[in-house]
């Protein structure tokens, strides 16, 4: 059981980081750079800021929810 | 058939509809009451979520915002969004297993204390009424446009329309006709927007739309950003999409913003609430995936109606002479959010960058030689003449674009439903606060569980009121009031909660000490910075962003105070443990 809420701790620091570094990363703190780089009519960090940070938000929820489904199972603690 | 009359029709059927499920939906038990029976499956829950929670200002203010701010608008989008990632990975699935039906309830049993919970409890109140109070006022800003009834009426018709369904069926009534309601607003919220891109662009899709090129006009063949940092710079505004630099938030700010918005959202009461509602753990993760992907739907649209409406206002407004002025600018000044000063008594409208003039309008009644209304507001040292409140640029986006009768009938609906389910969510939190944690829980726990359901209803009918005064007597603008409840959501909840669940060691002290610093620092620096006049003082970081600070010192003082007072109980222990693992979550019960 203790392998179990560890590997669901590990899954966690994983989505978190990527949560923080799309948002805080490339839509603020590396916003300025970014905007160097364009994607058709959107300059880069202005894009992550107002899309592709909640494009990203998405999915990560979507994935937790699958390795959970995953680890649930194979720790027999599934409902 | 005119605006006026395809708006009795659209919000008529909605109201119906909603009449409708709230009779479908009563209820006879607290169980059907405070959480729908604990039965919602995964997909209604998220919609049901997503219309709980995005409010008038999401549907209303937003966009308007992020037209007027650029870059800075995406605090609002990162804000409102990120917060489902804490509350998937960190929350919902482990209250949903521990299984009461409130937040107090979690606080007051896992920290062993009736004065943790009772110290909850007033937080979710004093959470819940800030925010209701915000949502009032976007009802009463669709009412006195659209159906051009006194805004009193109008708050005292969608007043009615909530109680009985939130009165009737409790959480049950309430999940349906949010479900309802997110339909309703989406589809109202995306058809202009379609259809506003197509014409701009000739992109179907919004999302892409903004970010490509403009097809006819005097800009034809450029990217609508490259224009709007053009009009910008021409008319003394910042660059569209440029971050930060002067006259605009600091990083630090913006950082601290998003923070306070995002924790804050999984720190709201009535978006924890809705995870109670469904059968399983797994359930509770897989339907705040749904939820936030039905809100990303109106999240990543509306940057793009900020672009369009204001690319198409200045182009419909600026340098036009009143008398050519669209016949909705005509309309949106008798409502009193447009105004326009002739300072060069030329004739002719400038909208540049800063205020027009000092303060809100206050209009004289007579009209000003060019027939527009007259102002007696003392004119600004700019030279911009037009007053624009912020809080139409959705309303009245699908008139600036020329779109038909029944589309911004729509829109008027959909601004309804968005505001009527933010503020029925709300009231079950505020009734649920008082009946079931103060009546029952703390003050009369052998009541019978007709009489719980009495109190409830009757709390319900408070609330109602409550709510009623602040859509007829409206604090500040939408967002801003919203984004307040946000930092108190962030300092008082969203820790304590964390902690409960992933440190075992956190004490009934620790939590009593963290929830009154952290809910007491944001208040004073809020009250202080609003009302007092008092500058920014902890390091320049705005009001709506304090939460963030007042977060990290809940934090602090838990931590600290946790680790020199005795360890909790080894039950406490224990169901801490429990709440970690999926199996056995059962149905909700309430003792």
């Amino acid at each position: 059981m203790k392998e179990y809420w560890k590997q669901n701790l590990g899954y966690m620091i994983i989505l978190l980081s990527i949560w923080a570094l799309v948002s805080y990363g490339c839509g603020i703190i590396f916003v300025e750079p970014l905007n160097a780089f364009r994607m058709g009519g959107f300059p880069l960090g202005f894009w992550f800021a107002q899309q592709g940070s909640i494009y990203v938000f998405v999915i990560l929820i979507y994935v937790y929810y699958l390795l959970m489904l995953r680890l649930d199972r194979k720790y027999d603690v599934d409902e | 058939m005119g605006i006026q009359g395809w708006t009795y029709v659209m919000v008529g059927l909605t109201f119906g509809v909603y009449i409708t499920i709230a009779w479908l939906s009563r209820v006879k038990d607290t169980k059907g009451f405070y959480v729908a029976g604990g039965g919602v499956p995964p997909l209604a829950n998220g919609m049901a979520t997503a219309a709980d929670w995005m409010s008038a200002a999401s549907f209303i203010s937003m966009a308007g915002i992020i037209s007027f701010q650029g870059y800075t608008g995406a605090v609002y989008l990162m804000g409102w969004t990120g917060g489902y990632v804490l509350l998937a990975l960190l929350l919902a699935p482990y209250l949903r297993k521990f299984g009461k039906f409130t937040v107090p309830d979690f606080v007051g049993d896992r920290y062993y204390s009736n004065i943790a919970r009772l110290v909850a409890l007033i937080c979710a109140i004093f959470v819940s009424l800030t925010y209701v109070a915000g949502q009032m006022r976007g009802v009463g800003i669709v009412f006195s446009r659209f159906l051009e009834v006194d805004v009193n009426t109008g708050v005292v018709i969608g007043m009615v329309i909530v109680f009985i369904y939130a009165g009737l069926g409790g959480m049950k009534g309430i999940t349906w006709t949010q479900v309802a309601q997110y339909c309703v607003l989406i589809v109202a919220f995306l058809i202009p927007a379609v259809a506003i891109s197509v014409k701009i662009t000739g992109v179907a899709i919004p999302q892409i739309g903004f970010g490509s090129t403009i097809i006819s006009g005097p800009d034809a063949g450029k990217y609508l950003l490259d224009t709007l940092n053009q009009i910008g710079t021409d008319l003394g505004f910042r660059e569209y999409t440029s971050a930060f630099g002067p006259g605009n938030r600091s990083m630090l700010d913006v950082f601290a913003m998003t923070m306070s918005l995002m924790v804050g959202t999984a720190g709201l009461p009535h978006v924890i609430i809705r995870f109670y509602t469904v059968p399983s753990v797994r359930a509770a993760r897989l339907s705040a995936g749904y939820a936030l992907l039905f809100i990303a739907i109106l999240y990543t649209t509306a940057p793009a109606v900020a672009s369009f409406a204001r690319y198409n206002m200045v182009n419909t407004i600026n340098e036009k002479t009143y008398a050519e002025a669209p016949t909705w600018f005509n309309n949106w000044e008798t409502t009193g959010l447009i105004a326009w000063l002739d300072k060069n008594n030329d004739g002719i409208i400038q909208y540049r960058a800063g205020a027009a003039f000092v303060g809100k309008p206050s209009f004289t009644g007579a009209l000003g030689t060019h027939g527009e209304r007259s102002i007696s507001n003392a004119p600004s040292s700019s030279t911009n003449e037009l007053y624009v409140d912020r809080d139409i640029m959705v309303l009245a986006n699908p008139e600036i674009a020329g779109l038909p009768a029944w589309v911004i009938a729509l829109v008027a609906a959909g601004g309804l439903a968005a505001a009527l389910s933010t503020a029925s969510g709300l009231m079950l939190v505020i009734a649920s606060s008082i009946s079931h944690d103060l009546y029952y829980r703390l003050i009369n726990r052998n009541a019978s569980e007709k009489s719980r359901l009495a109190v409830g209803r009757v709390m319900i009918g408070v609330a109602v009121c409550v709510a009623g005064y602040f859509g007829i007597n409206p604090p500040g603008f939408v967002a801003q009031v919203v984004a307040l409840a946000f930092g108190l959501g962030a300092s008082s909840f969203f820790p304590i909660l964390v902690l409960g669940i992933f440190w075992k060691r956190a004490t009934r002290e620790g939590a009593i000490a963290g929830m009154v610093a952290g809910i007491g620092f944001t208040m004073l620096y809020i009250i202080q910075t609003k009302f007092l006049g008092v500058g920014w003082w902890f390091m320049d970081i705005s009001p709506e962003g304090i939460g963030f600070i007042g977060m990290l010192l809940n934090f602090a003082m838990i931590i600290g105070v946790s680790l020199v007072t005795p360890a909790p109980p080894k039950e406490i222990q224990e169901l801490v443990d429990n709440v970690r693992f999926p199996r056995g979550a059962g149905m909700a019960v309430d003792h």
